[in-house]
């Protein structure tokens, strides 16, 4: 008996309409747990690297996490992964919700997707008994609007259904997989769009095993009340109405304009007004009983609903207010869009017209308002009519494809994707090392453990770190923390092992499916996380039956993360594309930089180029990697290891090098 | 036929809709709590407890399976709560071929709130204590009231025959049955 997971995954060959259910190899779990990191294997065992995103060989995975279906409160992220179309590269995707438990509990620990479908379909699984369906009736059809008719038809309200919208259809880079209040954003909704899959309905009602049942019951009581009862994991943006960090910190309009007083007590009031007399009410995912996704129903509106930053983006990029972002969220998330990438993308034609590369040929009957003026983008983008074709390309691509100096405006992007707009004075070292050589293509997903900034006194570090006592990989973390006194100033020692920290977290959330906001994205913020490094060993331990220990899950981490970066090392990606925006930060010291990424890649036993090293690939089972640069070129088999900075490793044997 | 009063506990699960912020919590334990062996294996379609939902009309009912019947009724009422609309049905616990819910998918046979009777008894039943929230709470009362006497299924069909035939004629029927052997 397989214990957490199902044992079984779901094959779909969406030319040739095969649907097979397969049994799985133990040894995925031991080595990559679940997820993301199993998918990364799938993806490295089955789409070489010349295969384009579009191509009916471009294999799209829906995972659930290991946990999933346990009853380890708040594990409900489900991962979609595949090559996106914006970045040529691995696309990092969750979504929160009930897809993954509900997947688990029809038999399957994910769906592996190829192939392409000769028009619209959807898939309906329904345990064993799963049809590829017609799916022509729901083209053009909003996300939510296509689950409802999707449970009417097949009258199974209990189905949980993930849908692209118009956006995913028309191939649109920034186009989101919609699920109940969740999405799943950067690059799977226009590749689910290629394939012309609308949408994926589950129904699960077998048992999901747990390998020392009333040992884990316990300890998730114990997880349950901490969650309930700690202001330290969940969104606090769900009770905390004071949002000037984003406001008055953040770039409006296409990551442009900061407004550093906007934020007021007048403002704050009548925003918090407009909140809490339209809001239905707040919900949770799966297993959860945190309220981080806000309900609304705003007059002339469907309900809609959102979380965390999603709700000022597109007033940010407009420059008005929240009651602009009322009005648009719902029908962007009918259309399925992405809202941090997508109203960058709208705000940027916006500054090509004012400067005249877009004319009013491009653009007819452009509104003079900027809210009008967002609204007409999304509508020619998300359908792809006249310049919308190309701006539904996302503001790398658009820029070249619309040249005339375009490029310019381009300037907010890192690896073709756009970041968050976020415009500073010096120099933040981890934040440089996260956003050049993250792979997750947004901050948010890479960021979270460390602190953002250092705090002002020492009597306010020493309470923070005082609840790091249960949650630190490592004691060297406090002694970082209690001497950060300046932003830009901390040690390229301190800033490689608070980089690999932060990914730590996340890469074993992804595999997991632990929600960030109990644990990797939310420890910068108040220090004490419900899931860290030193209890996960034990709850994936219950629950599998799998036997492993702090040591043997930073080494899971370690190879998810290795195998991440071969996959987009095999698909070009170097050095050189490891660069943050440009005007990221206002001081630059481009030396200081390049020795810092030295520095980290070193760490990281990498060569120069950012290439893992056959030792480092060796040194964590993943031989196949190794031969397979070898064979390709990639590596010579020459590269020296860099030698290992970090005290903790300090005391090793400096190992021969790679040959 | 009259009984003695009698004191009875009455167990009560509150349901506060209000509260109730979709996250099932309440299946997923019902669920192990009923496993044999306890909280072996998850699988919210076997709880007893079953949040219908329907997030586009904010709709979020835990409703809890009480009594089977054969029959299905038409559950054609349709509330207006604060503007929004409920189907009976999703209010109500019994056990009915009209829809799939409250039955074990593997025998299709009904699955009852026993309110976890178990022993040594819980504190509460599972579902409640996993919802944090307190959208579902617990109470016991203490009911004073006259316990009927209730006859058993022979005394009933003995009575019925003693309406229609008179007793004298039952005693006289036994009585022959009885010399036969």
């Amino acid at each position: 008996m397989r214990y957490a997971e199902t044992g079984y995954n779901l094959e779909i060959d969406l030319s040739r309409g095969n649907i097979e259910r397969v049994e799985t190899d133990p040894k995925l779990m031991e080595q990559y747990l679940g997820g993301q990191g199993v998918a990364a294997k799938i993806l490295w065992d089955r789409v070489p690297p010349d295969t384009d995103p579009f191509s009916p060989d471009n294999v799209l995975i829906f995972s659930a996490g290991l946990l999933h279906g346990t009853p380890v409160p708040g594990c409900n992220r489900t991962a979609v992964n595949t090559f996106s179309p914006q970045t040529n590269l691995f696309a990092h995707s969750l979504m929160g919700g009930f897809f993954g438990p509900e997947l688990k509990h029809a038999g399957y620990d994910r769906i592996i997707i190829t192939g392409k479908a000769p028009d619209l379909v959807y898939l309906w699984i329904n345990n064993d008994k799963v049809e590829i369906r017609d799916a022509t009736h729901l083209r053009g059809k909003g996300t939510h609007e296509t689950a409802r008719l999707i449970r009417e038809e097949l009258k199974e309200p209990f189905a949980q259904v993930a849908a692209i919208g118009l956006a995913g259809e028309n191939r649109v880079y920034t186009a989101s997989i919609e699920h109940g209040f969740s999405s799943a954003a950067r690059g799977p909704g226009p590749v689910m769009g290629d394939k012309r899959l609308k949408a994926i309905a589950v129904r699960g009602t077998k048992d999901i095993n747990i390998a020392r049942p009333a040992e884990l019951f316990e300890l998730c009581v114990e997880l349950r009340n901490k969650i309930a009862e700690s202001n330290d994991v969940g969104d606090w943006m769900a009770v905390d109405e004071d949002d000037s960090f984003h406001h008055n910190h953040f770039a409006w309009g296409n990551a442009r304009t900061r407004q550093k007083n906007y934020w007021s007590k007048e403002l704050q009031e009548r925003w918090t007004r407009w909140k809490y007399d339209n809001m239905d009410r707040q919900v949770g995912c799966y297993n959860c009983s945190k309220k981080c996704i806000n309900v609304i129903s705003w007059p002339g509106q469907k309900r809609f609903a959102y979380k965390c930053y999603g709700k000022d983006t597109y007033h940010m990029a407009a420059f008005k207010e929240l009651d602009y972002s009322y009005q648009i969220l719902g029908p962007a998330m009918e259309y399925g869009v992405d809202s941090y990438s997508t109203p960058q993308v709208l705000a940027f034609a916006i500054e090509l017209y004012e400067a005249g590369i877009l004319t009013d040929q491009d653009l007819p009957n452009f509104p003079s308002d900027s809210g009008e003026r967002i609204r007409y983008l999304l509508e020619i983008v998300v359908r792809r009519e006249g310049i919308g074709d190309i701006l539904a390309n996302g503001v790398y691509h658009a820029a070249r494809q619309i040249g005339k100096g375009a490029e310019k405006y381009d300037h907010n992007t890192t690896k073709k994707f756009e970041q968050l707009p976020i415009k500073l004075g010096k120099l933040n070292p981890p934040y440089f090392l996260m956003i050049a050589t993250g792979e997750k293509m947004a901050i948010t997903q890479i960021e979270g453990s460390f602190p953002q900034d250092p705090l002002p006194t020492m009597e306010e570090r020493e309470a923070f770190v005082k609840k790091w006592e249960v949650v630190l990989p490592d004691e060297k973390f406090k002694r970082y923390f209690l001497q950060w006194e300046k932003r830009h100033e901390i040690s390229n020692e301190a800033s490689c092992a608070i980089t690999d920290w932060n990914e730590a977290m996340h890469y074993i959330d992804d595999s997991v499916g632990f929600c960030g906001f109990l644990s990797s994205f939310r420890g910068q913020f108040g220090g004490g996380v419900v899931y860290h490094i030193n209890n996960m060993p034990e709850i994936i331990s219950l629950a599998t039956g799998m036997d492993l220990d702090k040591d043997g899950l930073w080494r899971i981490f370690q190879r998810n993360r290795n195998l991440v970066r071969a996959l987009n090392v095999r698909r070009g990606l170097r050095r050189e594309d490891e660069r943050p925006p440009e005007d990221h930060w206002a001081v630059r010291d481009h030396e200081f930089e390049q020795k810092l990424l030295d520095d980290y890649y070193s760490f990281k036993g990498w060569t120069k180029d950012g290439i893992p090293t056959k030792e480092t690939l060796d040194s964590l089972g993943l031989e196949y990697v190794s031969e397979d640069f070898l064979r390709r070129g990639i590596l010579t088999g020459n590269e020296v290891t860099p030698s290992k900075e970090t005290p903790a490793q300090k005391d090793e044997e400096p190992k021969s090098g790679g040959c | 036929m009259k009984g003695e009063i009698v004191k009875k506990k009455v167990k009560t699960i509150k349901v506060n809709l209000d509260k109730c912020n979709g996250c099932r919590a309440c299946e997923m334990a019902c669920s192990a709590f009923h496993a044999e062996p306890k909280y072996s294996s998850i699988n919210p379609a076997r709880s007893r407890i079953r949040v219908v939902s329907d997030p586009l009309n904010d709709e979020y009912v835990p409703i809890r399976a009480t009594d089977y019947t054969k029959a299905g009724c038409d559950g054609r009422r349709v509330y207006t709560i604060n503007g929004k609309e409920y189907s009976e049905c999703s209010f109500c616990g019994t056990i009915c071929p009209t829809r799939n819910l409250f039955k074990d998918p593997d025998s299709g046979l009904p699955l009852k709130c026993d309110l976890c009777n178990n022993d040594p008894p819980l504190d509460e039943p599972m579902c409640v204590q996993v919802c944090s929230l307190d959208a579902l709470t617990y109470e016991e009362t203490e009911e004073e009231e006259i316990e009927e006497l209730k006859l058993d299924d022979m005394e009933i069909g003995l009575k019925s025959l003693i309406d229609k035939y008179g007793l004298q004629k039952l005693a006289d029927s036994f009585n022959r049955i009885s010399q036969k052997g």
